[in-house]
């Protein structure tokens, strides 16, 4: 394991304009009994993917509030990071052929990462499945350890799932990303929701002139009303529908669609799916296919503010941030009602639901007919963002956590 | 009439609340299950889908009232028996047990009228969830009603939601720590009452707040 260092620090004070002023002081005073006490992170990875994102906002803004947070990273070799990752895709629901290989793999790795563990600290949160193995190095019932799962563990593979029950029961509490995600255990489940940075390059504001500049190096008409889904070229995405649903609408308005996302490069199915895409456009010269890289989010935040609407026509999805980042750019949002998506799109109140593509297409029809209403639900969203799913809502929660299990001793 | 603390009498501390949302193991998947939630879940549940959620889509004033309400809406779509939810207002319920009892008994004759919905699949399953409530001293204490002005102007939502909103439970009582601390402390009986009838199922909170610093200013104007 080793300690990792934050490359880029936000003060806290820079969110009181984006939050007021008085929800800043109350982070300060949530915080005020937990000064000085030891917090240990953990997971898997320093760099890519949404944990890291994630710890890299977080940990800054604990530290300022004076809490003795360490962020450590377990090392693991390619061996242990196949399996993690065939363990990753087998608890979303993926075919796994169990293997005792692949668990002595699993313990002997964490095991090697026993000494690294800080036994002075006070709390000790434990990043989704890879280090859930350490728990097995806590000195008796010393410190609070709580394992925070991201991913999503409501179809299991059995085998996987049976394999580390036993380390995720022995924690004190576990966190989940939505209720549907969590299992049955022993110990207190506690929801978190997934969160957003507004300070991020991929949420801040941006100026017109620059959004203005994505628009023309893609070729999108800033005059006429551009719909716009980003994510991966990926079946449970559903870009084909989205093409259909746009092609129903386009009947009635003289629109755009936006199809952005990366994933097609170095992901065999995805240049399947993109190809696909490509054939169901059909050479219309209003449909833009943007393969942009796996790290664009000056471009991702652009494209979504120059929306007319931002679609989520997803099949399955774990929460679908994506979602949170267009509401918090008080973009109307139509999108499917699976996985975390309803919980952020509220039906009528921050955005609209729809089932098919005949209603995804409907939606649509109906915001562009009633743009007022469209400016309601993207400004009751970036409310309901605000509110729910920011960096700082995160933090909050762990604060809470953490004087709830001081308070319980 | 008087602004000022009798000397007997205690200060006004604010505070502020933070909600830790605890999973819990039930689910309904049809109204009948619903139903089976509703008499079955512990009072921390039926204080979060209620009272919580108030504070949490506090933003919205147009037919948002509790989860239950919603989750009939939009998932099992009985628009009338969501009206019906929607229509019970936390502020009536000096219990959760009172308040649990309603929501029964509107779930419960809903099915017996309607038999063939009540085992219709919801588009989305209901997860019964817990509020666990922390609470801490903001470090703000007032004496005089231009300090307890001045501090709730300077409140987060959550605070204000404490003291304004789930205090009743607390209380046990059809009012709230600013009106009980009005009334009891300056003996501003009529500002109390003022104060206590603020609807903040018309109004967002911040709405409630810019009405409750509007009549303390009256008030001051007043003294």
């Amino acid at each position: 394991m080793t300690a990792t260092e934050v490359a880029h620090r936000i003060p806290l004070e820079e969110y009181a304009p984006l939050l007021g002023e008085p929800e800043v002081a109350e982070l300060r005073s949530l915080a005020r009994p937990l000064r000085g006490r030891q917090v240990q992170m953990v997971n898997s990875t320093a760099v890519g993917g949404g944990v890291a994102e994630i710890l890299n906002r977080l940990i800054p803004l604990a530290e300022e509030l004076e809490i003795d947070i360490h962020w450590d990273v377990m090392q693991g070799g390619a061996d242990f990071f196949e399996v993690t990752k065939s363990f990753h895709n087998a608890l979303h629901g993926g075919t796994y052929a169990s293997n005792a290989e692949d668990f002595a793999i699993f313990r002997e790795y964490n095991k090697r990462n026993f000494d690294l563990v800080r036994h002075d600290a006070e709390f000790t949160i434990i990043h989704d499945p890879q280090p859930a193995g350490l728990i097995e190095a806590r000195q008796g019932k010393a410190g609070h350890w709580i394992w925070r799962c991201h991913i999503d563990l409501s179809r299991p593979n059995s085998a996987v799932w049976n394999f580390l029950e036993p380390y995720v029961s022995k924690f004190d509490g576990a966190i989940f990303s939505s209720p549907e995600f969590s299992r049955q255990l022993p110990v207190p489940q506690y929801l978190f929701y997934p969160s957003i940075d507004p300070l991020s390059e991929k949420n801040r504001d941006l100026d017109q002139e620059f959004i203005g500049s994505v628009l023309k190096r893609f070729s999108i008409d800033a005059q006429r009303p551009i719909l716009t889904q980003i994510s991966r070229f990926d079946r449970l995405k559903d870009p084909v529908g989205v093409i259909r649903a746009y092609r129903i609408v386009k009947r009635y308005f003289d629109c755009q669609l936006v199809l952005a996302g990366g994933g097609a490069s170095d992901d065999p199915e995805g240049a399947i799916v993109l190809d696909e895409v490509r054939k169901e456009a059909d050479g219309d010269a209003d449909i833009r296919i943007l393969e942009l890289p796996a790290w664009a989010p000056l471009e991702v935040n652009a494209l979504q503010r120059a929306s007319t609407i931002v679609i989520q026509k997803s099949l399955r999805e774990g929460f679908g941030l994506t979602v949170a980042e267009a509401l918090w750019k008080r973009k109307p949002v139509v999108a499917s009602a699976v996985g975390g998506i309803p919980t952020q799109v509220i039906h009528k109140h921050t955005g609209l639901l729809a089932h098919s593509v005949e209603g995804t297409a409907y939606q649509i029809r109906f915001l562009l007919s009633h743009p007022e209403i469209a400016n309601k639900l993207g400004e009751q969203g970036h409310k309901h963002v605000k509110e729910n799913f920011l960096i700082t809502q995160n933090l909050k929660n762990y604060l809470a956590l953490m004087l709830l299990l001081c308070r319980c001793n | 009439m008087t602004s000022t603390l009798h000397a007997e009498q205690t200060p006004f501390s604010f505070f502020t609340v933070a909600y830790l949302t605890r999973i819990g193991n039930q689910c309904a998947r049809n109204l009948t299950e619903f139903l089976k939630g509703l008499e079955e879940c512990s009072d921390a549940s039926i204080f979060h889908h209620t009272f919580q959620t108030l504070e949490s889509h506090h933003f919205l004033t147009e037919g948002f009232s509790n989860d239950f309400a919603q989750w009939v809406l939009a998932s099992a779509n009985r628009d009338e028996l969501a009206e019906q939810l929607a229509a019970l207002d936390v502020r009536d319920y000096l219990s959760i047990a009172e308040l649990r009892s309603d929501l029964r008994r509107v779930v419960s004759s809903y099915c017996l009228k309607y038999p063939n919905y009540a085992n219709q699949e919801a588009l989305e399953p209901f997860y019964f969830c817990e509020s666990v409530e922390v609470t801490e001293p903001v470090g703000l204490t007032v004496n005089s009603l231009q300090g307890f002005r001045e501090g709730i102007e300077r409140l987060s939502h959550a605070s204000f939601y404490f003291h304004f909103i789930s205090s009743r439970l607390r209380l046990h009582l059809r009012t709230n720590d600013f009106s009980v601390w009005l009334e009891n402390s300056l003996g501003l009986d009529r500002l109390a009452n003022q104060v206590n009838r603020i609807d903040v199922y018309t109004n967002t909170l911040d709405g409630a707040r810019a009405r409750l610093v509007r009549l303390i200013a009256l008030e001051e104007k007043r003294a």
